[in-house]
């Protein structure tokens, strides 16, 4: 009951930290879509390139999240940003290029040898071959490995509060310190449910994203 | 018209050097099919395949109407060059419209005539297009969707087409109805075609020309008929088959084989009268027709000889009749199946219009081998 009159109580400043949350894993995730899924094409042209950076990206994930935070205070100290939002939105950023790129490589590598052929013999350029066959039947792939990053990230995120970047996290590291199990299970509580709710809201886009011919069960 | 001059493609394997296709000279005339036919790993794929530059060759030329492909863009080339796979490769996230439409819409078609394009050639393969345009190819059958890979290769109207086995994946009732549906579109096409096929009846059956290939090499590039006449060396009889005298049954239609203007009586002449027509001919058995000479009994020299009366009273139901358009394959079956040793030829109206006997086909067929 506590708990609830204390979620009652707060709602307002709920709302503000679930904006913050949001926007660190939004910005970082988005980024790392549009860094990821490129770098994930482009590695299916050659073997060697793909095994490095899956390999380098497999270490990064591996790297705990606090450990991430601490290198990057002296770093962005240079340039005056050591805490804060920017190393939160950099660590989500890393984190995701695993789940990202890999699952844009797996999609587009295991492309039906013989629609790229076809795509080929009826003269589609490499560019054509990837924005009308290639990427569209990989959508439900690189979709899946998003929300992976997403949701992990959401937990990243919550860590993130300790150098000051704000959100959800917040009311975890202060309900921690302050032995308040009010704010502890509100923060704990908030960031699973934004986790539920975001990986359902990208299933349904990941739904709406894949073209309804390779949704047609057979 | 599609020319190969010295056409040759080595891959450098780990294994070291392999040759694919070894100075291949051919040529393909306007308008006609040719069948590369070999067993696999032999190079009729790769040589098919570099006519679109899907394989570059190490060295020779490739001429489709007197222009000499390497002066081309590979993928503006490949957009003059109808191509049709044996795995179909249909584009699943497209429509059957957008499919059939790719290689106009890759060339800036204006959409509306593109568009119409593809429900005429729906309709062309027997498929009502108001209800597969927006279908998507997961929901068409594997003939179906076969009928539309072979669509999509015509759709920007190339003059030239290449087919990969293009009717293999398809059960063989559906690929006997695609390959005469085929057959009939090219009847009013006249596309210049490379064909590969592993299978002789598919080539005796398609094409104008066939060459066979072995080890990179073609071996022979010959009409089906001389082909299987006249093997070029025990390679290809072997390959051929054994019953490669009975494969030509399948070239020569049965209004080619017959004798025209036949002896026939009407159910009013006498016994008499059929009798000396069978004798003056050396024939056991006479056709005897209705008024207008449609074919409707037969009378035996045996029932006839001697005998008093008219044609009508003595006439036996005929065991068996075919259509002049026939192969002789399906007339000997015929034969056969009724144990006769000949077959009155009939028309679209069942008119009687000839008959073909077991020692016609047997003449005409050893006529080839008795020339040379």
């Amino acid at each position: 009951m506590e708990i609830l009159s204390y979620i009652f109580d707060n709602l307002g400043l709920i709302g503000e930290r679930t904006l913050e949350h949001i926007a660190i894993v939004v910005v970082a995730v988005g980024l790392a879509i549009l860094t990821g899924v490129p770098l994930g094409i482009a590695i299916t042209q050659n073997q060697r390139a793909a095994d490095i950076v899956l390999y380098v990206a497999a270490i990064i994930i591996t790297v705990p999240s606090i450990a991430l935070f601490g290198v990057m205070i002296p770093i962005l100290s240079v340039i005056g940003q050591g805490i804060g939002y920017l190393p939160a939105v950099i660590a989500v950023l890393l984190y995701s290029q695993l789940p990202i790129i890999r699952n844009t490589y797996t999609a587009i590598s295991n492309v039906d040898p013989a629609l790229r052929e076809a795509a080929k013999g009826v003269g589609m350029t490499p560019f054509q071959r990837l924005r009308q066959v290639e990427i569209p039947l990989a959508v439900p792939v690189i979709m899946a490995g998003v929300r992976t990053a997403v949701v992990m990230n959401i937990g990243v995120a919550a860590i993130a509060a300790y150098i000051g970047a704000g959100g959800l996290g917040t009311f975890i590291s202060r309900g921690i310190s302050q032995t308040d199990p009010r704010q502890l299970i509100t923060g704990a509580l908030a960031v699973s449910v934004l986790a539920v709710a975001a990986d359902f809201g990208l299933l349904w886009l990941q739904k709406k994203l894949t073209p309804r011919g390779i949704q047609i069960p057979r | 018209m599609i020319r190969l001059e010295d056409l040759t493609k080595i891959f450098e394997t780990p294994a070291g050097e392999v040759v694919a296709s070894d100075r291949v000279n051919m040529e393909v005339p306007e308008g006609e099919i040719c069948v590369l036919l070999g067993p696999s790993g032999c190079g009729k794929t790769t040589t098919m395949k570099m006519v679109n530059r899907l394989v570059s060759p190490t060295s020779g030329k490739i001429y489709i109407n007197d222009k000499d492909t390497d002066a081309y863009d590979p993928i503006k080339l490949r957009r003059t060059i109808g191509y049709v796979i044996q795995q179909i490769g249909l584009f699943p996230n497209k429509t059957i419209e957008d499919n059939i439409c790719a290689v106009p819409d890759l060339l800036g078609w204006d959409r509306k005539k593109s568009r119409k394009r593809a429900s005429e050639l729906l309709e062309m393969v027997a498929l009502d297009p108001g209800t597969f345009l927006k279908r998507y190819p997961k929901e068409l059958s594997g003939g179906q969707q076969q009928r539309v890979g072979v669509i999509r290769a015509l759709a920007a109207d190339p003059p030239v087409m290449l087919m990969d086995e293009p009717f293999g994946a398809i059960d063989p009732i559906n690929r006997e109805v695609i390959q005469d549906e085929f057959l009939r579109m090219q009847g009013e096409f006249k596309k210049t075609i490379m064909f590969v096929s592993h299978d002789i009846d598919e080539a005796v059956k398609m094409a104008d020309k066939i060459a066979i290939f072995d080890a990179g090499k073609l071996i022979q590039y010959d009409a089906p008929d001389d082909l299987l006449a006249h093997p070029k060396n025990a390679f290809i009889a072997d390959f051929v088959g054994g019953d490669r005298t009975l494969k030509r049954l399948r070239l020569i239609t049965v209004g080619e084989a017959m004798m025209a203007d036949p002896p026939k009586v009407t159910a009013e002449e006498t016994l008499d009268k059929a009798t000396k027509l069978m004798e003056e001919h050396g024939h056991i058995s006479v056709v005897m027709t209705g008024p207008k000479g449609r074919a409707r009994g037969i009378v035996y020299l045996a029932d006839a000889r001697g005998a008093k009366g008219k044609v009508g009273e003595h006439h036996h139901k005929l065991p068996a009749t075919i259509h002049m358009r026939e192969d002789l394959r399906t007339a000997v079956s015929m034969m056969f199946t009724h144990d006769e040793t000949s077959l009155a030829v009939v028309d679209d109206d069942g008119f009687y219009k000839g008959y073909v006997t077991q020692r016609g086909i047997t003449h005409l067929l050893g006529a080839t081998y008795r020339d040379t």
